[in-house]
């Protein structure tokens, strides 16, 4: 499984550069590179010249485009890793690479593990022996985080149902190999209608999962930043000044409303996404009351919250009400409008919100706009802004862990309707117990065992 | 008085069912061999149940006859009755078990070691194996002779300091009376084996004349009898029957009063005993909600009137067992022989074996059977005869027999013995096999025999019926992948009769055989099918055509397996030089010595990430190694 397999990774850094790449590297890299593209004259990947550029579009399950792509393929052994290597180059952004990676592993590629690359290239006789110690430290600095990851998925509620269906399965397929180990007990055999049912609720509650996953994608894109503040305290000044400073980068992501703003920017190489939200204050009208609504409901969703003051106002009611909403985030006060002198009561601010940072800002002025950036890079590098890029990991090996289930748990739905006798439909309910286990590096055989002696009475 | 009593390539200790396989093997291998056993009536006895075979150890049995072991032909020669299980299964876990005549087993298999050229049959127990080095040198008696050897065969099964518990009485005994082995537990702990103690137990034996088969039913054998051997097509024989009856609330109820004398619960047995071979105490503890268990009752014999109770397993106190017994319907007025009893004994860490079931640390000394922590008469001939072979393949310094999870169950247990070890009796099962349509039991021949072949164990005879079935399945595969089936009336009655969907038109005959309605026989009224075929071929035929698109599956899978398994780990590796390895899976590397990347995978406590340290640590050795050369 280690080496045998192909594996694919976005191989360049998300949220920077025009252009981003996915790369496989594999013995299946280029049947499934084959799969997922089209060229306009539907000219075979096979025919491809060895590191030529070939135009065409990367297409997904459903046959729709996902992005106009140039990919390159490198065959064996006359690449980095030795291997056969398909290159997809493809528009920067986090979104077509991750759709694109995607549908790769849905085509069968595993997700790499980080340095893996370049450890294949050195198990392979590519690179010499002193790079191989920086493949070493990759690996091992790869223990220490992925403990930490796994740390994480453990506490994740995702994960949690994972392990709930991987203990289904293992449950059904109890069932079937104590019938088959022991069978002269008087165990009731389940018929096979009830397992069909089984894999059926199985199979729905991953694809509901995996679509949770798909919405759950844009929350993923990075940290998300949020702008609060009363009306005209300059929330949008400090939105467009950031993105004047900064190269924002185009998304495709749909919901932006007239109330609430969405852009995303890379500040110094941290991903963020903005949102500029509707003023907050005791609403007048209803359509504000909508946009005030929809404000908190974005300050619920905030990795980190920038709030914005106007410092020649006094602290009032209305910022008593936001610093109640944001009391459990993680947050800077932005102290805005010091051109004018001010009138703000600090000591006020901070009895209510704790020790958050405070910037002071003129965005008229253009003054301290660079300081709001450091902090917030600062916040997460620091580690005080839960960092999203591990969740977003972790969940695509979840995603990959259920794709890979649900495949097997299909073809022992329809192996079960073929009336193929129970044994060897245990074979792929195996193999999906192995998916899912892979998250949690559970082995099947003795859960199994574990399970038929504490459920069935068996023995001479 | 110690007396040098003269030479032997290798010595067996123990005649049971491993010590025959390995005796045997290195006789046949041309090795002069000895096998002792404490007493020669306890050769190949079958001291719990008198059946060979079930689910997974009769996958066992056929894998070693394939090989070129015993214990098929032995059955074979022995049984009284035989069926194959789950035939309503697939094909992979179809299974043969046989009751076998107790005495007559024993009686065939002790005449087949007699006969044994090379082979030297002795009663005496061994007392010490001397080692000189790190090397065997001999085996000592108790009654002072020193034999000199080169290997041994350690397969003392449960004799082992041991001790027979029944109720509030125990004794320092081997099973069924027989005298325990006292020293060698020993001589073992000082040559640095790691001793545990395990538990077994067996039921009743009871007179036949004082039981009311009315009042159970009737278990006959199969009509049609497929024997274990590959070397036998067919066999004619008169069975007798098993009989099955129920415990119920009545029995359940004298257990559950008489618990505090079961020294089982009473805290006097500390052995640690297999989930899977419970004692009737334990399920009624266990599963209190069950209303009654199975008790089946075998013949021990056509010699005798001994009827074996199972499912009554346990260790309670004779008057207990008398009562609860006589509440089973059938046993009302049963008279009980010999009491059911629980046996302790030592055994040793099997991870202290290599996948050659030779000691890590002394170069000669081999261990099988139930003291490497398995339990059952199948599993023990598995190991028997691999330890066998391996002590010879040791002598003349060739490489050793190890088969791998994807080639055998035989390769499943000792990888999982001596891999992860085991906390109780191991016991084979097809759930452990993870290429289980791969690991047939009517396939075994076809993955094995050419192994056995090349260490010569496998005699011309058994090669040629060997080679002749493999050519004869392989040209039937392509023959009827040439044969074209048009829809005429003829064939579309025929289809309509075996309810399977008519033909528009012509397809092969192959693609016919992959539908589930219609079999190789089947096609023998429409005049396709080849009489050279024997039953054994056709068999083949049929499955390996119908479950194709498994197979092949599995194969891929098996495939991906090999690759890991292939890739050696050097034994000069130092495992404290890489510094990447987490403390944890250092620690068991260092101990469990895998063999290869994908054994060292299996190791519980090593993680994905230490074996691609540990692979990247390989390449960089053979690296510098060549480079070293060079220089």
């Amino acid at each position: 499984m280690l080496m045998e397999d192909t594996i694919a990774a976005i191989s360049t850094p998300i949220g920077v550069g025009g252009i981003g790449i996915v790369r496989m590297s594999g013995n299946r890299a280029l049947e499934i590179a084959g799969n997922m593209f089209r060229t306009k004259n539907n000219k075979k990947l096979e025919y491809f010249k060895n590191r030529y550029f070939n135009y065409g579009k990367i297409v997904d399950s459903e046959g729709n485009t996902v992005d106009e792509v140039l990919m390159v393929i490198m065959r064996a052994p006359n690449s980095y890793t030795k291997e056969d290597i398909a290159e997809i180059h493809c528009h920067g952004g986090i979104i077509p690479l991750r759709k694109i990676l995607k549908i790769a592993i849905q085509h069968g590629a595993r997700l790499a593990e980080p340095g893996e690359f370049t450890k294949r290239a050195f198990l392979n006789g590519r690179i010499d022996l002193a790079q191989a110690e920086g493949v070493m430290d990759l690996i091992c600095a790869k223990t220490e985080s992925a403990a930490k990851t796994s740390l994480l998925q453990m506490e994740g509620a995702l994960s949690s149902k994972i392990r709930e269906m991987r203990e289904n399965l293992i449950d059904i397929m109890a069932r079937i190999e104590v019938t088959i180990d022991y069978p002269e007990e008087d165990i009731e055999e389940v018929d096979k209608e009830q397992y069909a049912e089984r894999f059926t609720f199985l199979i729905e509650e991953i694809d509901r999962l995996l679509s949770t996953a798909e919405q759950g994608k844009l929350i993923r894109q990075g940290i998300k930043v949020v702008i609060v503040g009363k009306p005209n305290v300059g929330k949008s000044s400090l939105l467009n000044a950031l993105l004047r400073e900064n190269r924002a980068i185009v998304t495709d992501i749909p919901g932006t409303t007239r109330d609430v703003i969405e852009e995303s920017l890379d500040i110094k190489g941290v991903l963020v996404r903005i949102l500029d939200t509707a003023g907050i204050r005791r609403a007048t009208d209803i359509i504000e009351d909508i946009g005030i609504k929809r404000s908190k409901q974005s300050i619920q969703e905030a990795d980190l919250i920038l709030w914005v003051m106007d410092a020649s106002r006094p602290y009032d009611d209305d910022d008593l009400e936001i610093a109640e909403d944001i009391k459990d985030k993680k947050k800077i006060v932005v102290l805005n409008k010091m051109d004018n002198p001010m009138v703000i009561d600090l000591q006020a601010i901070n009895d209510h919100i704790g020790n958050a940072p405070v910037i002071k800002t003129s965005v008229k002025l253009g003054k301290g706009i660079s300081d709001v950036e450091d902090c917030i890079h600062d916040m997460v590098m620091g580690g005080k802004v839960l960092a999203q890029d591990e969740v977003l990991i972790t969940n695509l090996r979840h995603q990959e862990a259920l794709i890979r289930a649900r495949e097997h748990i299909e073809e022992a739905l329809s192996a079960l309707e073929k009336d193929i006798p129970l044994d060897l439909v245990s074979i792929d309910v195996r193999e999906a117990c192995d998916a899912m286990g892979t998250i949690t590096g559970e082995t099947v055989t003795e859960d199994l065992l574990d399970k038929i002696f504490s459920e069935f009475c068996l023995g001479k | 008085m110690e007396f040098y009593a003269g030479y032997y390539d290798v010595i067996v200790i123990g005649a049971g069912h491993a010590g025959c396989e390995a005796a045997l093997a290195a006789a046949r291998l041309n090795c002069k061999t000895a096998v002792f056993s404490i007493s020669l009536e306890g050769i190949a006895m079958l001291a719990c149940n008198p059946s060979i075979g079930g689910t997974s150890k009769g996958h066992l049995v056929r894998e070693v006859d394939a090989l070129g072991g015993q214990i098929g032909i032995n059955t074979d020669k022995t049984f009284i009755q035989i069926r194959m299980l789950n035939t309503g299964k697939g094909p992979a876990v179809h299974s043969l078990r046989a009751q076998a005549d107790k005495r007559k087993y024993h009686v065939s298999m002790k005449l087949t070691l007699e006969n044994q050229e090379n082979l030297d049959v002795k009663q005496g127990e061994v007392k010490a194996i001397k080692v000189l080095g790190k090397r065997v040198d001999g085996v000592l008696l108790t009654t002072g002779e020193y034999y000199k050897c080169r290997a041994v065969v350690v397969a003392t099964g449960v004799y082992l300091k041991s001790r027979v518990i029944i109720g509030e009485f125990s004794s320092n005994s081997g099973p069924s009376g027989l005298f325990p082995a006292n020293y060698l537990s020993r001589c073992l702990a000082d040559l640095g084996f790691r001793l545990r103690r395990f538990k077994t137990g067996t039921p009743a034996r009871v007179n036949r004349r004082s039981i009311d088969f009315t009042k159970m039913k009737e278990q006959p054998g199969d009509e049609i009898i497929i024997p274990f051997s590959f070397m036998n097509d067919s066999i004619v024989r008169e069975q007798v029957p098993c009989w099955l009856t129920y415990t119920n609330s009545r029995t359940h109820e004298i257990i559950r009063q008489n618990l505090h004398r079961s020294p089982l619960y009473s805290g006097v047995i500390e052995g640690v005993g297999a989930r899977y071979c419970p004692s009737i105490e334990d399920k009624v503890v266990k599963f209190k909600d069950k209303e009654s268990h199975q008790v089946f009752i075998e013949p021990e014999g056509l010699d005798t009137l001994e009827m074996y109770a199972q499912g009554l397993s346990t260790s309670m106190p004779v008057d207990v067992q008398i009562a609860m017994y006589r509440t089973v319907p059938g046993l009302e007025n049963v008279e009980i022989m010999r009491p059911a009893y629980a046996i302790e004994y030592d055994c040793i860490d099997p991870t202290q074996l290599k996948l050659s079931l030779e000691s890590k640390d002394i170069e000669g000394m081999f261990f099988a059977g139930q003291i490497n922590g398995s339990s059952g008469y199948e599993e023990a001939a598995a190991q028997g005869l691999i330890a066998g072979i391996n002590a010879v393949q040791y002598i003349k310094d060739k490489p050793p027999l190890i088969l791998d999870r994807s080639q055998a169950y035989i390769g499943v247990l000792i990888d999982d013995l001596v891999t992860k070890g085991t906390n109780e009796p191991y016991r084979m099962m097809t759930s452990r096999a993870e290429y289980r349509l791969l690991l047939r039991q009517d396939n075994a021949d076809l993955r094995l025999t050419e192994a056995g072949r090349k260490v010569g164990l496998v005699d011309d005879k058994r090669y040629d019926r060997y080679m002749k079935k493999k050519e004869l399945v392989e040209k039937e595969l392509e023959r009827i992948k040439e044969i074209i089936i048009s829809p005429t009336d003829r064939i579309l009655e025929f289809l309509e009769r075996k309810g399977t969907s008519l033909i528009k038109s012509g397809i092969t005959l192959y693609d016919l055989l992959k539908r589930p309605e219609i079999g190789y026989d089947d096609i023998e009224e429409l005049g396709f099918d080849n009489k050279e075929l024997g039953r054994q071929e056709r068999e083949q035929v049929e499955i390996q055509i119908k479950y194709e698109g498994y197979i092949k599956k599995q194969i891929r899978q098996a495939e991906q397996f090999k690759k890991m398994e292939n890739k050696i780990i050097p034994e000069d590796i130092e495992y404290d030089d890489i510094s990447g390895l987490r403390i944890e899976a250092r620690q068991k590397l260092k101990e469990i010595k895998p063999r290869s990347i994908g054994q060292a995978s299996r190791i519980s406590g090593v993680s994905p990430a230490d074996i691609s340290v540990l692979m990247v640590y390989i390449e960089k050795m053979r690296r510098s190694k060549i480079f070293e050369k060079r220089e």
